[in-house]
């Protein structure tokens, strides 16, 4: 990484903490209206052990979920990719099932696995992710060029040498470039059922204890973590991405 | 001696939601080892349908296509083919897409040895120094001389184009036809290649066959004497030109735009 490449992102942080530690001040917005940078410091330090274990929770059960989405993802995006059938029944379902807000799912899946705190946090981070990734696969594998086909297949290849040597390259920007929605989403998931079904554990949870203690410089201060988090995970995507699909970088 | 690719009698229709579409009905062809023959018809006639024949990629309702004598049963190794749409694999460099089919066609070539045959044909086509680049760094010239190249490093008997110079600029693509009629004296195979350009027919092939509307049968077969490499100015003598006045002839009676000889006779 260039010295500039990093000055200019680390400039643009402060330039915004700035603007907003001097709007907070400039209106004179007590706490409980609006925290401001300045306050988020000691937040952090005096709850520095809470933040570390839930954190910890949050991101674990974020990438569990997201890895489940990945491998289902994957899978239902072959099959719709590979069989036309297969597209025509799954993907009104699919559609469907995206379409209902995850919050009103969390109540019904925190009533059916009562208790099961982590397996329903996975599950609805799951449930929230895997559609952009089952979507991107199949139309990665199926605009395939028949072209490919015929030449693979006129050498007698299997279809499953074309999938490891055409189909799936050809697929991994797409599949990248999913992932990196299903990242955010897959955040938002997790905080949703630790927000709504807190069982003190996670940053969710941390934020909730932060409204009912009216102390809202922790609030803030979850939601900079948060935001810490996700970034950290959106860049593990994209190194991996520059690893397995750079060549697709133009 | 069998001709090396011999079509009898063929029938073929496509199964399609609002019913079978018939598409070739009356196909025939006879072509010798080493032969080149053009195919031209009106678009949509059937000709890609031919070439998917030939490679074994599909089987006929009726009639039969045989290579060497023998009936094509299924795809086999022994063909290349080239498309319109080059199709280069993004994250291979030139090299590598070259020796793809050398991945899948069982073959004793060693590493060494696959390198040096698709070296070697990129320096026959005039991409030397280009091994290395990814195939968007190309033109799409250079990227048809590429596909060309993957569509004989197997040493194919037969070599299928299906227009593999239809997107490319009239320049470039008369530079592809020099490229092809060296490709031609160094290799050895029995081509077949699919056209909408009547000059290129004639400029390439020893034999263009004129295909019917759909559903397509061979309509008229013209063979084209002195097939050597040659400068483009073979295109302007008057033999060319009453080659050219012929076919042109046959499609319009192809596209139903002039009656056929048996009517006006
Ligand atoms: N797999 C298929 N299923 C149904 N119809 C097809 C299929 N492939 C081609 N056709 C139809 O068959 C006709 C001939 O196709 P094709 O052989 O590709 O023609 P050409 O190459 O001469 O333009 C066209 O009308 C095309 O729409
Ligand atoms: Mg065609």
């Amino acid at each position: 990484m260039s010295l500039r490449s990093a000055f200019v992102p680390a400039s643009a942080l402060i330039v915004f903490l700035l603007l907003w530690e001097g709007l907070v001040r400039a209106n004179g917005w007590p706490n409980y209206k609006m925290a401001s940078p300045s306050d988020l410091g000691p937040a952090f330090t005096k709850h520095w052990d809470l933040f570390l274990v839930m954190s910890w929770q949050t991101l674990w059960r974020t990438v569990v979920g997201l890895l489940l989405a990945i491998v289902v993802g994957t899978g239902l995006g072959m099959l719709m990719g590979f069989s036309r059938l297969m597209r025509d029944a799954l993907y009104p379902l699919l559609v469907g099932f995206n379409a209902i807000p995850k919050a009103t799912v969390v109540p019904i899946v925190a009533l059916m696995f009562v208790g099961q705190h982590d397996f329903n946090t996975i599950l609805i981070a799951f449930m929230i992710s895997f559609f952009p990734i089952a979507v991107s696969v199949s139309i990665g594998l199926s605009t395939l060029e028949p072209e490919y086909r015929d030449i693979l297949r006129s050498l007698g290849a299997s279809q499953a040498t074309i999938f490891w040597k055409i189909a799936l390259p050809k697929t991994l920007p797409e599949f990248f470039g999913a992932l990196k929605v299903a990242v955010t989403l897959a955040f938002i998931g997790t905080n949703l059922m630790e927000i709504v079904s807190p069982h003190g554990r996670g940053l969710g949870a941390l934020f909730d204890s932060g409204k009912t203690n009216s102390d809202y410089p922790l609030m803030f201060a979850v939601l900079v973590m948060l935001a810490f988090l996700g970034i950290v995970l959106f860049y593990v995507v994209v190194f991996l991405e520059r690893i397995f699909a750079g060549w697709a970088d133009r | 001696m069998y001709p090396m690719i011999k079509i009898e009698g063929v029938r073929h229709a496509y199964q399609t939601p609002t019913g079978p579409l018939p598409v070739l009905d009356g196909l025939e062809m006879s072509l010798d080892e080493g032969g080149f023959v053009a195919v031209v018809g009106p678009s949509g006639c059937g000709k890609s349908t031919l070439t998917r024949l030939v490679s074994g990629l599909m089987k006929p309702d009726e009639g039969r296509v045989m290579l060497h004598g023998e009936i094509v049963a299924g795809p086999r190794s022994t063909v290349g083919m080239a498309f319109q749409n080059p199709v280069l694999l993004e994250w291979r460099s030139i090299l590598q897409n070259v020796m793809l089919p050398l991945e899948i066609v069982s073959n004793s070539l060693s590493k060494t040895e696959r390198v040096e045959r698709a070296r070697y044909l990129l320096s026959l086509v005039g991409l030397e120094g280009f091994e290395d680049k990814r195939p968007s760094e190309l033109s799409g010239g250079m990227r048809q001389r590429a596909s060309l190249c993957r569509a004989l490093v197997h040493k194919p008997e037969v070599l299928i184009l299906d227009e593999p110079f239809g997107a490319l600029d009239a320049f470039t693509r008369e530079d592809l036809w020099q490229t092809m009629h060296k490709v031609k004296e160094q290799e050895s195979f029995t081509g077949v290649l699919i056209t909408h350009d009547l000059r290129e027919a004639i400029f390439l092939a020893n034999q263009v066959i004129v295909l019917s509307g759909r559903p397509a049968r061979t309509q008229y077969v013209l063979d084209v004497p002195d097939t050597g490499p040659r400068d483009l100015e073979h295109l302007y003598t008057p033999e060319a030109a009453e080659m050219l006045a012929i076919l042109r002839h046959q499609i319009e009676i192809a596209q139903g735009r002039a009656p056929s000889d048996q009517e006006v006779a």
